[in-house]
Order: structure tokens, then C-alpha cells, then sequence
């Protein structure tokens, strides 16, 4: 693998000749002009284009949304169709013409969420749209140096200095950077940004020094592996029927905020738009806190009562998702965590499901 | 335009060929389709107990077992009780209009290994008889590969049976047990008289090496259970279908799942024996 030595100039200099051809996106300062909300941080980052020379911002822990809207966006048009009268292609469905083709760059983006594109590709290996997105979408990461109040990456598998799901993983070293070019893609930014200079073997071992340092930062609470292995081992049932879901379910107000910045949830709901003649079949996020989500024609829903539904969150990125494809679906980011209005922590969760016998 | 993989949401365009009302209080009608892409025509297999999703553009999609056997070439059945909002604007569709159809999905009943060579008992109740009819009528044609057939088939009244002619003809048929009863006494009908359950009680099929396929409202799955358990069967012998609330049909969407599994593309039919391993969330 090839390992690069930048300074902040070079880093700039690849920004601005990416975004002759593609799209660059990094975390920028966003300030709440809802004098209303009742968010406790008025002002925090989020993903947005970089222009005119901008240069992410990543000083402050994560970005409020995760990229997943970049791979999955909100909506993604499936296909359309005429409705017009006497048209002999009505109600033909054709995929769309006018796709987003436009190539991508996401810079600055942390391990975690990285290693969410990589666990959503598990469930969407076969999905067409999801891998187009994923092909014209390259990740620039940068690892992390300091731990988010939330963050319990390690506890499910991740790590602060992961490079899972990454082309290129940009690491800090005081006044420089260090860049493992790790794809293809990768190297195909490289080239277009200009080139660095390869680092030298001091600065490499500085680099693995720096990471080793951060690693032990992040205390993890059980080893991740084997707590994965003891969930996997498990009774379905025990899991299922713990006394604790009820008294969590309790306080949870099914607003849903939890699935919508999860990186690694997934679930969607595929709908009919009908504008001018033309129909678009969309879909978009849906989340399995609503009680529509299973409700059925004759009236009849399977998880009709809250408590169903929360444990079903939790047993599927915990249980379900590990039993059918290996890791958890988390990535340990803390978003739900940050942003739950009634204080719901999915680490207490975790604890007590790797507690039941 | 970036090329995409082979896409499972485009439906394929399909005409409306046919339509039969099948009950008397109209609420269910059989539409027969007609694939229109000869490509399309050629491609389709599929098994008995899988189902389709039925897209109507502009109003959305509905997953519906096939009623027709692949025996029957050319085109496809599918019963719709008019229940919902896609399925009250297909009862609104008439003969020659398009529709879209996304399958064949799901595992459907294991007619080519498990059940071959096994004496089947197929129990029905009320609209649910719809991929049951395709299986009974795939069994019909390769009748060599199946014991003897037993057929128990109820519903609350004469008029709201499915397939009313060809329950006539099967009755006439000697390689085949029929058993239609309805729930109440009525004008006209000579035939049995009791709940599902009952009848199956008193047919009481044998269990030795064979195999139930019952379909039915939650209520007569659970009295049909007891009579047979009674008299030697076990849950690895008896196949269920669920139906929950889909939209995918590529087990990804979630809204699906009964605990780990997506009924969608794991289902719809489970052993009752694999469905005791699972949360009842259907």
C-alpha cells in the first residue's frame, strides 16, 4: 500500500482539483436559524459541497447526518412511467433517464461511517442502485484523534483509526498528513489531486506509532470480538422475551430520529408520485418505530404495540443482522445516542443483551 | 448513464385478459394476466406458493400469491380480495388494461423434493385456497409423484368458495378425496356442513408419510392443529404460508421480518416446526 506524506497545502490543492470533475463533500459549519429547536448545539457540522477553495471542518466530532443519503438517498427515484392517454409506452416502467451520474468525493469522513457503507453493502449486494451510487462515490477518510462523548466504536467491531470503507485514509500527525492510498479509486484521486510526496519510512513508523496511541485511547468495555460471538451464540428466544424491553420501549416516544441518522439502518417504503402525466416510483427511508410500517390491509399488525417495535431495532442490529451476515449493524457512531429526545443509550442496550443468559 | 445491475424493481408490463368475479359478495376476482414481452414469457417459472408483486403505476405495488399452476402456460391468475388501496384499484381495472408484475417471489411449497412421493393433505379455508389451487393443480399434472391427495375445503358460505367449477370437476375425479363443507346450513347445498377444523377431525388423514399444506384465517389454523396432533402429526409435516406487509420482495426492506427472517424471500412457506423457532410477528 502506498503511503503519502502531505501538508494542508497539498490536501487543498487535491479539493480543488477533484472538484473540477466531481463533486466534493466534506462536513461544514451549519448554524440552526430555528430559534425554536431545542437542540442543545445550535450550531454543528453537516455534509456539504466544498467550493471555492473550503476546507472541511474536523475539529468537532461528527457530522449531525451520516453519508449514507449519498449511496441511499432520500428519495431514489426506482423508475418512471407515462400516464399520458394514447402514449402505447403508458404504464411501461422504464429505469429513469436523468439519474444522478455525477462523481463524488466524501472528505473527511471518520472510520465509523465508513465502515457503515461496507455493512449496508451486505444486505444491498444485489441492489443496482445502491452499487451504481457506490461506484461513482469515492471515500476519503480521516481517522480519528479524539473520542466523541457517544462514540463506542470499538464495542461493535470498528476502531478510531479503521480504514474499512475507505479509498484513501488520511491520517493527522501534528502539522501534517499521512495518506494510505487503499483502492484503486484511491489512486485514481491521487493522480488528479497531483501527486504528494512519499512518505518516508521514519514518517511511516510515526504514523503506526500515532494510531497504536489512539487505539488504546478508546477503551472498549468487553472485547468486541467475543462479544460478538457470545450474541451470535445465544438464544433467539432468551434474547427476545429479556424482562428489559419494556420498561425501555416505556420512555420511547416512536419519533424515529434513531433510524433516520443511523448509518447503518436501512429499512424503506416504495411509493407512487404522480406529477404532469408522469409517475415516479420512489423510495425513502422508513423506520420500523412507526406502527405503519407492518400494518396490513385487513387491519391485522404484527408489531402493533411499541415495545414490539423498539425490541425489534435492537434484536435486528444485534441478532438479526449478525446471525444472517457476521457483524453487528452498528457502528458504534452515538448519533442515536446524541439525538435521542428522551435519553435512550444503545449501549445500556448492548450491555444488557450481552448480559441475559 | 451508469449501466445498472439486473434491476428486481421494473416490473414487467402485463395485460389484464381476463377477469371472473368469484364470489358472491364480489370481493374477490380472478385476474388472468398476459405477459407482453414475449422475453418476458419465455423467462417466467416459477413454483407453486410463490407470489408476485402486482404494480399498478401511479398507485403502487401488492404482493399476491399466483393462483395458476406452471402447468398452465401462457398467462398467470391471481385471486384479489379487495381489501386495500391498490387492491380496491385493481378491482377497477377492466379486460385490456396494463398492469406490471415483479416476480416470481419466494420460496413457494417444496413440490419437486420434499413432498414427492408423500401422501398430501391440503387444508383450506375461506380465499386463502389460491396458491393451494396451483399446487393441487401442479400435483394433478404430475400425479405420478404424489400418494394419495386429500383435498378439506371450507368456507362460510356456497358463494364464497373459490374456483366453484373446478371444485365440481375435482369431486368427479377418483385419483383425488374431496372434502367442501361450509359453515352454516344453506338453500340449495347438499354438500357437508361444519367448520375446517371439524371436517378435518373427522377425514382424519392419516400421517404416515405424508404432508399438510394449510392455508386459512389464523383462527382455523389454530382448531385444525389440535384434531391432527391428536391422531400423530407433527410440525415438521405441516407447511404454513404468512403473509405480512411487503414492498421490496428482495428481503431488504424490512417491513417483512419475523424476527431473522424476511417472509418475502425466506417464506412464505414455512414448516410450523421452523415457525415455532420464530417471534409469532405475523
Amino acid at each position: 500500500m502506498k503511503v503519502l506524506r502531505l501538508d494542508k497545502a497539498d490536501l487543498e490543492r487535491w479539493f480543488v482539483n477533484w472538484a473540477k470533475t466531481r463533486e466534493v463533500y466534506g462536513p461544514l459549519r451549519q448554524s440552526s436559524s430555528d430559534s425554536k429547536s431545542i437542540s442543545v448545539n445550535k450550531s454543528y457540522t453537516d455534509w456539504a459541497i466544498l467550493k471555492d477553495g473550503k476546507f472541511p471542518e474536523l475539529g468537532t466530532g461528527l457530522p449531525k447526518s451520516p453519508i449514507k443519503k449519498f449511496f441511499f438517498p432520500q428519495p431514489e427515484t426506482l423508475f418512471t412511467c407515462s400516464k399520458r392517454k394514447g402514449d402505447p409506452d403508458a404504464f411501461v416502467f422504464k429505469e429513469p433517464e436523468n439519474r444522478d451520474n455525477a462523481r463524488k468525493v466524501l472528505v473527511g469522513v471518520r472510520p465509523c461511517d465508513a465502515r457503515s457503507v461496507e455493512l449496508n453493502n451486505l444486505p444491498f449486494e444485489k441492489d443496482p442502485y445502491f452499487q451504481a451510487n457506490r461506484a461513482k462515490t469515492a471515500i476519503v477518510g480521516f481517522t480519528c484523534r479524539d473520542r466523541c462523548q457517544t462514540c463506542f466504536c470499538k464495542e461493535v467491531g470498528g476502531s478510531p483509526v479503521g480504514t474499512e470503507g475507505m479509498d484513501i485514509a488520511v491520517t493527522q500527525l501534528d502539522d501534517f498528513y499521512m495518506a494510505e492510498v487503499i483502492t484503486e479509486k484511491g489512486e485514481e484521486l491521487v493522480q488528479e489531486g497531483g501527486g504528494a510526496s512519499e512518505a518516508s519510512g521514519e514518517e511511516i513508523s510515526r504514523l503506526k506509532e500515532s494510531k497504536a496511541q489512539v487505539e488504546s485511547l478508546f477503551s472498549s468495555m468487553s472485547d468486541p470480538a467475543q462479544a460478538l460471538e457470545a450474541m451470535k451464540a445465544k438464544d433467539l428466544f432468551a434474547l427476545y422475551n429479556a424482562p428489559f424491553w419494556s420498561q425501555l420501549a416505556d420512555s420511547c416516544i416512536n419519533c424515529g430520529i434513531c433510524t433516520f441518522l443511523c448509518p447503518t439502518c436501512y429499512c424503506f417504503d416504495i411509493q407512487d408520485e404522480v406529477v404532469k402525466g408522469t409517475i415516479r416510483r420512489i423510495r425513502y427511508y422508513d423506520s420500523c418505530m412507526f406502527p405503519l410500517f407492518t400494518l396490513q390491509a385487513s387491519g391485522h399488525n404484527p408489531r402493533g404495540q411499541k415495545v414490539q417495535r423498539v425490541r425489534n431495532r435492537f434484536m435486528h442490529k444485534f441478532k438479526y443482522f449478525p446471525d444472517r451476515f457476521g457483524p453487528f449493524s452498528c457502528v458504534g457512531c452515538g448519533r442515536c445516542i446524541r439525538e435521542c429526545p428522551v435519553n435512550i443509550d444503545i449501549r445500556e442496550v448492548l450491555k444488557d443483551l450481552l448480559a441475559v443468559e | 448513464m451508469t449501466t445498472l445491475l439486473p434491476n428486481p424493481y421494473i416490473p414487467y408490463p402485463a395485460r389484464i385478459d381476463d377477469i371472473v368475479v368469484e364470489t358472491e359478495d364480489g370481493n374477490l376476482k380472478t385476474f388472468r394476466l398476459v405477459l407482453e414481452d414475449e422475453g418476458d414469457r419465455a423467462r417466467w417459472s416459477h413454483v407453486p406458493g410463490q407470489f408476485a408483486m402486482l404494480s399498478l403505476a401511479g398507485v403502487g405495488e401488492i404482493p399476491i400469491g399466483i393462483a395458476s399452476s406452471p402447468t398452465e402456460e401462457g398467462f398467470l391468475l391471481f385471486t384479489v380480495f379487495r381489501a386495500g388501496v391498490v387492491t380496491t384499484a385493481l378491482h377497477q381495472m377492466d379486460i385490456g388494461e396494463r398492469v406490471g408484475v415483479r416476480g416470481p417471489l419466494g420460496n413457494g411449497f417444496p413440490v419437486d423434493n420434499d413432498l414427492k412421493g408423500k401422501n398430501i393433505v391440503i387444508i383450506a379455508g375461506g380465499f386463502a385456497f389460491t396458491t393451494l389451487r396451483a399446487t393441487l393443480l401442479y400435483m394433478l399434472a404430475n400425479r405420478g409423484d404424489y400418494g394419495k391427495i386429500t383435498v378439506i375445503y371450507g368456507a362460510r358460505t356456497p358463494g364464497l368458495l373459490l374456483y366453484r367449477d373446478e371444485l365440481k370437476a375435482w369431486a368427479e375425479r377418483d385419483d383425488l378425496d374431496t372434502y367442501i363443507t361450509i359453515d352454516r346450513e344453506a338453500p340449495g347445498w347438499d354438500g357437508l356442513v361444519g367448520f375446517v377444523p371439524t371436517v378435518a377431525g373427522q377425514v382424519a388423514p392419516s400421517p404416515e408419510n405424508a404432508a399438510a399444506l394449510i392455508c386459512g384465517p389464523p383462527i382455523m389454523i389454530k382448531f385444525t392443529m389440535p384434531p391432527l396432533e391428536k391422531i400423530g402429526w407433527t410440525d415438521d409435516q405441516v407447511y404454513l404460508s404468512l403473509e405480512n406487509r411487503m414492498k421490496c420482495g428482495q428481503g431488504v426492506c424490512g417491513h417483512c421480518n419475523v424476527g431473522p427472517v424476511y417472509v418475502c424471500k425466506d417464506g412464505p412457506v414455512f414448516t410450523r416446526a421452523q415457525l415455532q423457532g420464530l417471534p409469532t410477528e405475523f
